[in-house]
């Protein structure tokens, strides 16, 4: 029967006429075999033969439900309650607070709405300049290692070392690197180039923080975008270059004519995806300046968790996450919309 | 087995587009002519078999869920043979604990009948963990809380309050440590927990260094900066703080605040921390930093404990810590290289400061309220805090006794635990016993981080700034 399945004609033909009629001996007759055979089992369960799809579908369902819109539900729900330390015992009886929350998060004169949207800019900033240098990174190297050579795939895989460690162990190394005075960064900077003139930059605190957080995030991340562009790349005809050079392309041209718009779908989705990862990112932050971030280095997924969580309102950190929650939304779906308009545009 | 249905109908019902395409394919043209009926009827009905699915489903999920947020009971006696007891990290790991716990619960099995399982939570995931018990109703039986969450938790109503009954039970409110069980809760409400392991912050000095310097232990805050600009020299300095640490930082505050009179919270329990006692306590500690200069600026961004090793390893010849002997003796510090005094005031006292030079530190045990072994809980209470167990813990751990009695055992009376002993009976206060405590250590603790990183990086310390970073940590705690 698996031959059946492996050939397109059949397997619709079949469907076709056991599935969408639901009618046995329907017209239809290079189904008239598989139909018969279907029939049999169906008999059996006496299942409406509709409702089989959606059988299958089920436990898909149920697991999204679980896993996704439940949880997603709860948090939009907390986020109208006033849902403190003194409700979470019972906290379906938490009092409602209609848009109590959302009122305190939005309010940019007062402490708390202030901070948050510092905390936002911040990880804007912070975002736009690693996705951009992380994406830069991985093409240029995604593009060095196209040529065969000795130790290129030795090359390659060292190049996705920091993708593949664990986060914590790495972001903990790299906080050993940057601490004042026992850190291998100030060593170099300081008592071997001399850079600073004698003074030596705190990393960890104050405003250096968000170098030392971007410099993490874009080490972690490039191999990433390294690695799909090299798949992304094998897809590119070598006949291509080889025409475009007969033609008297030089390097540059052929990067800017062939590679990178036959990137196009690739870097789609990968700056996309760079870009959300960043901005949820929790772990580097945390693991590299603990829970209370500095100023410069307090992504908003940190400082919600810091404003509400640790202080156990959790209504109020709720309203901040949905906030963050539908930006993401409509930078993304701004995102999609209009890089496949320009794409159909093109096409 | 039966293949072909499956993929192919659940192709059908979804995209509707394709079916002529597919119909084509199979050649048999009619088939579409019959169809839209049909498949109007076809594509209701699943859809409403899934909606009902969905929502039976989601339905059954909300109300599990609201089953475990519903933890009403209040407690029983189901199952009176087992206990479930989550220890606090007292020893220097995990398996430190299991040792010196081990034995103990075995000798409380012996008496009692009653199994207790152990579990030893990290202090980075145990309030965590306890919120989760609360939201959910499943947790364990008896539970180590920090003091200082005590009235936080109490107000979540997750813990089995000590009335004057329940107190009986475990021997009386009159058997522990009164400043000790007054950081078990609010005032004025029953404790939501009983004292277990009791401890006090005392100024260390390096007695090596204070000798070869000619110096006795500082008996004022002025003393203590003047040895500290005679023992600065190069690399060794004379004091280490735990600059970016938000519990020191706060603890810090609350002592030295002590001294200058300073309170962080009103009467009726509301915040109010940028008082001029406040910027004075906090001028004067971050101050030894940026002003005064005889903490090294690295230590703004301490917050592992870096200061404890500089201590132990003679780069920094003074320390503000809670009682410890391991602490130094495992970073290589030999016993007696050191010695203790209590954190010195400045004189002449400042009006309306008091006489206390540390806060109540310690771990409180409590009896969560969901427990279905609410006697047998009680009396593992009982058991624990019985002057034998307190003497053998406490003595284990390097932390004072929290009744009375036991603290007479002799082994309480070296050097340094006699110094502890004096500040926890008379100098010592509880912090704050407000539900959002652990508010007020968030946000203060963090504006004082950052008040260490600016003197650091050389910003001068003014009370306008240290006023107007109070100013901005107390508009963090919004109702």
């Amino acid at each position: 029967m698996t031959s059946a399945n492996v050939s397109p004609g059949t397997t619709r033909a079949g469907g076709a006429a056991g599935g969408r009629r639901g009618r046995p001996g329907g017209p239809g007759a290079a189904g008239g075999a598989p139909t018969a055979r279907a029939r049999r089992p169906r008999r059996r369960l006496r299942l409406p033969p509709r409702l089989l799809p959606y059988l299958l579908l089920a436990p898909a369902v149920v697991a999204e439900l679980v896993v996704h819109v439940v949880p997603i539900a709860v948090g939009v729900w907390m986020s109208f309650r006033d849902l403190t330390l003194f409700y979470i015992r019972d906290w379906a009886k938490a009092p409602g607070k209609g848009l109590g929350n959302y009122r305190i998060a939005v309010d940019f004169d007062a402490a708390i709405g202030k901070d948050l949207l510092g905390s936002f800019l911040v990880t804007v900033g912070v975002t736009v300049l690693a996705v951009g240098l992380s994406w830069l990174l991985g093409t240029a190297a995604a593009i060095l290692m196209q040529e065969r050579f000795r130790g290129r795939g030795l090359l390659r895989a060292a190049f996705l070392v920091p993708y593949a460690l664990p986060v914590y162990a790495a972001v903990m190394t790299w906080g050993f690197l940057f601490q004042r005075d026992t850190g291998m960064v100030d060593h170099v900077l300081v008592d071997q180039l001399h850079l600073t003139g004698g003074d030596r930059p705190f990393w960890l605190i104050g405003g250096n923080s968000f170098w030392a957080l971007l410099t993490v995030i874009v080490w972690r991340s490039w191999p990433f975008a390294f690695l799909v562009l090299m798949a992304g790349l094998q897809n590119v005809p070598r006949d291509l270059y080889e025409a475009s050079a007969l033609d008297g392309a030089g390097v540059w041209r052929q990067i800017r004519h062939i590679t990178l718009p036959a990137l196009r779908p690739v870097n789609q989705v990968l700056v996309l995806v760079l870009f959300l990862w960043t901005f949820n990112d929790f772990n580097t932050p945390f693991v590299l300046f603990g829970k209370a971030a500095p100023d410069g280095g307090d992504l908003v997924s940190l400082h919600i968790y810091q404003t509400s969580f640790i202080t156990w309102n959790f209504g109020a950190g709720s309203a901040m996450s949905v906030l963050l929650l539908l930006f993401l939304l409509l930078v993304t779906a701004v995102y999609l919309i209009a890089t496949s308009r320009r794409r159909t545009a093109r096409a | 087995m039966r293949h072909p249905t499956s993929p192919a109908s659940g192709h059908n019902a979804t995209s509707h587009s394709a079916t002529s395409h597919s119909a084509t394919s199979s050649g048999e043209p009619p088939a579409t002519a019959p169809a839209p009926g049909a498949r109007r009827r076809a594509r209701r009905r699943p859809r409403r078999t899934a909606t009902a699915l969905t929502a039976g489903i989601a339905g059954g999920i909300l109300l599990a869920a609201a089953a475990c947020g519903g933890g009403t009971g209040s407690g029983g006696n189901g199952s009176p043979k087992t206990l479930t007891y989550w220890a606090s990290n007292q020893g220097t790991d995990i398996a430190a604990d299991q040792r010196v716990l081990g034995p103990e619960l075995a000798k409380f099995e012996k008496q009692s009948g009653i199994k207790v399982k152990l579990e030893v939570v990290p202090w980075t995931d145990l309030l965590n963990r306890i919120l989760a018990a609360t939201t959910s109703g499943q947790g364990p039986d008896v539970l180590n809380i920090g003091n200082t969450w005590s009235a936080s938790l109490q107000a979540t109503g997750g813990l089995l309050p000590f009335d004057a009954k329940t107190i009986a039970q475990v021997g009386g409110a009159q058997r522990f440590v009164p400043a000790a069980l007054a950081s078990a809760g609010a005032k004025g409400k029953d404790p939501a927990a009983v004292p277990l392991y009791s401890l006090a912050y005392g100024l260390y000095y390096n007695k090596k260094m204070f000798a070869d310097a000619k110096l006795d232990p500082p008996k004022t805050w002025q003393e203590m900066v003047d040895d500290g600009h005679r023992l600065t020299k190069g690399n060794v300095h004379g004091i280490a703080v735990e600059g970016a640490s938000i519990p020191e930082n706060v603890h810090a505050a609350f002592n030295i605040g002590q001294m200058y009179g300073a309170d962080f919270f009103t009467p009726d329990g509301k915040p109010q921390f940028a008082t001029p006692q406040a910027v004075a306590a906090i001028k004067s500690y971050v101050g030894l930093l940026g002003t005064d200069k005889i903490a090294a600026p690295g230590n703004a961004e301490y917050s592992a404990n870096q200061s404890l090793n500089d201590f132990a390893t003679g780069k920094a010849a003074m320390l503000m810590w809670q009682a410890t002997t391991s602490g130094f003796t495992n970073l290589g510090m030999k016993p007696g290289a050191w010695g203790v005094v209590p954190i010195p005031a400045p004189s002449p006292t400042p009006p309306g400061g008091r006489d206390v030079t540390s806060m109540v530190a310690g771990i409180n045990i409590a009896v969560f309220k969901n427990t279905d072994n609410r006697d047998g809980a009680l009396k593992f209470v009982k058991f624990m805090t019985s002057d034998d167990e307190q003497k053998i813990l406490n003595k284990a751990y390097g932390s004072l006794p929290s009744v009375t009695a036991a603290q007479n055992d002799p082994a309480f009376d070296t050097a340094d635990l006699k110094v502890f002993k004096d500040i926890l009976a008379a100098h010592a206060a509880p912090l704050p016993q407000v539900p959002s405590e652990s508010q007020f250590e968030t946000a203060v603790g963090t504006a004082m981080k950052e008040l260490f990183a600016d003197a650091a990086a050389g910003r001068p310390l003014t009370d306008d700034r240290i006023k107007s970073k109070l100013e901005a940590a107390q508009q963090q705690m919004a109702k």
